[in-house]
């Protein structure tokens, strides 16, 4: 079979595997291959993805991802929303971390308007950016592990997200869509009683993940499944766009949190591990890792949480306290105007970046001095995680497939937007 | 043609001679080529000035500027150290620019989605054809004459 010459290529295309397809319809005898669609509606692939696979009895040829499914045009409707009103969009990108997504907008937006945030606010979001992070983990690891056999962990890790999302919910009144990072700072001051709740998480949490452990590390049909499943270079993942965990897997630390230290990152003691086996089971283990340093930077935000403001001092960008509206004219006006028609951002541009539980988030932003975005462009990791579906599953078996794209962790709102 | 700002900038200075603008805002570095040279500094920046990661390909509409199409690349070093953003304008006669492909690899999607949402043709791209949209979709959607909401969509 031609698959060397196909893997050296690149990239898979759609058409390609379709044209196969045809020549088997049409002589069966000759082109001995089976074109397998599997999804858009598939419980592994997590969302909609389409993956047009090319199997030789149950190796696979060639496979070509086709996304889109989700696509909502979010980077479209940016720019009929003023600046404020789309941190809300950024909540329903990659849906399972909105709070990563709230953090890298403001950012952006902050950047270009040279805000100063207070360092509360820069410290809670550490903290609830690093709670997101655990919260998606354990949505991966719940289906990861539904995907490859082990139904129990899912609910095991469904029982400690729902920790994290009353957490979620006592700061911002919100479970999934946050929308509590706002420009300028937080959009409401801290609960009452939140220390205890998050200090009695992070206090129980460790021995969870060991819990997990106990039940996936050393099972044999966990190891059998995982280990030496889903290699693919590292060169090949630079080339192809691969960030996070997939590309700390293979030995790099490639952390966007050390490397260019976003929200007061650079005030925290934390690790950032690596791993070097480079297959499904070493992502397993690293996203363990990742998990058990969270909880540590969660722990140095709670104890080290600075006091004072909430939101920066910036009149006419963040909304006016209420008790000032009813007394001060001033708050009154900035308030009518920041509601009807939002405020101006000099003109520029810049692209930040974050590291999300995916890996690097980027959003570019260009201001043309309006209310509204000139225009957001999204980089979503799963995007570019995706592109490299074809080189890690090409020449594989099919039942590896689940595996491997399990352990990419990829969310399609994400891909799509 | 760079700015005397950007004189000691050692990654401006591989650039300069086929850069056509350039500055240095809130820490970032953009270059801008003409479309003819984009593969050519795409090339460099690659081999000779290490910045090994593609991070994403996309475009900026300019109506009613001409040129009118921005194509914009950020590049990154391993370790995010040095980051850099290229940039060419592309006229709207003709939208077409040279595909970054033979240099990195990632680029095939992103620029599959330059062309899907603003009509900008990859010339040599191994794959160009729709990636988010249907086949049959007519227009194209981040282009700024193309209504948010409205009857025909």
């Amino acid at each position: 079979m031609a698959i060397e010459s196909r893997i050296e290529s690149g990239v898979t295309s759609a058409l390609e595997v379709e044209q196969d397809y045809e020549k088997h319809i049409k002589d069966p005898q000759a082109h001995r291959t089976m074109v397998l669609n599997m999804g858009p509606q598939h419980p592994s692939t997590h969302g909609v993805l389409r993956l047009l696979l090319e199997l030789d009895g149950e190796t696979i040829l060639k496979a070509a991802p086709d996304i889109g499914y989700l696509h909502t045009g979010i980077e479209k409707e940016f720019e009929a929303k003023t600046y404020q009103q789309g941190v809300t969009l950024t909540d329903r990108i990659d849906y399972l971390a909105p709070l990563s997504n709230n953090l890298v907008y403001c950012l952006a937006a902050e950047k270009l308007l040279g805000l100063e945030i207070p360092p509360l606010a820069q410290y809670t979001r550490v903290m609830l950016a690093e709670l997101t992070r655990l919260n998606s983990h354990l949505v991966w690891l719940g289906t990861h592990a539904i995907d490859i056999g082990a139904m129990s962990v899912f609910l095991y890790c469904f029982r400690e997200r729902e920790d994290i999302l009353r957490i979620f919910e006592m700061f911002s009144g919100q479970r999934m869509m946050t929308s509590y990072f706002r420009i300028g700072g937080l959009a409401l001051p801290h609960p009452r009683g939140w220390q205890k709740r998050v200090k009695d998480f992070i206090d129980i949490f460790p021995s969870r993940v060991d819990e997990y452990e106990e039940l996936l590390t050393g099972n044999a049909i966990w190891m059998g499944r995982t280990k030496g499943v889903g290699y693919i270079s590292l060169e090949d993942m630079l080339d192809l766009g691969v960030t996070g965990p997939m590309l700390r897997a293979a030995g790099l630390a490639l952390d966007v949190r050390k490397d260019a230290p976003y929200s007061s990152y650079e005030k925290f003691d934390f690790k950032v591990p690596t791993s070097t086996t480079n297959d499904v089971f070493a992502r397993y283990q690293l996203r363990l890792e990742e998990m058990r340093e969270s909880t540590k930077i969660i722990r140095q935000a709670l104890e080290g949480m600075p006091s004072g403001s909430h939101q920066a001092d910036a009149p006419g960008i963040v909304l006016p306290d209420r008790e000032k509206m009813k007394t001060q004219m001033e708050s009154l006006i900035y308030h009518f105007k920041i509601v009807t028609e939002g405020f101006r951002v000099p003109a520029g541009e810049v692209y930040q970046t974050i590291e999300s539980p995916r890996g690097e988030v980027g959003c570019y932003m260009v201001s043309d001095g309006t209310q509204k975005p000139y225009r957001v462009h999204w980089r979503g990791p799963s995007f570019g995680n995706l592109q490299a579906i074809p080189r890690l599953i090409e020449g594989t078996l099919i039942a590896d497939v689940i595996a491997a794209l399990g352990s990419m962790d990829f969310v399609l709102g994400d891909t799509d937007r | 043609m760079l700015p005397e700002s950007l004189r000691d900038n050692s990654t401006a200075a591989a650039l300069a001679d086929i850069a056509t603008a350039g500055k240095l805002e809130f820490g970032e570095l953009t270059i801008e080529v003409a479309p003819a040279n984009i593969l050519e500094a795409l090339r460099r920046a690659k081999t000779a000035l290490g910045f090994t990661r593609l991070s994403t390909v996309t475009g900026v509409d300019r109506f009613p500027a001409e040129p009118r199409y921005e194509v914009v690349y950020h590049l990154q070093t391993i370790g995010n150290k040095e980051r850099l953003r290229l940039k060419a304008r592309v006229h709207s006669d003709n939208p077409e620019i040279e595909s970054g492909c033979p240099v990195y690899r990632s680029a095939n999607w992103y620029e599959r989605e330059v062309f899907d949402f603003f009509g900008i043709r990859f010339l040599k791209h191994p794959d160009l054809k729709r990636i988010m949209l249907p086949e049959e979709f007519e227009g194209y959607p981040l282009r700024k004459d193309f209504p948010v909401t409205g009857m025909r969509y």
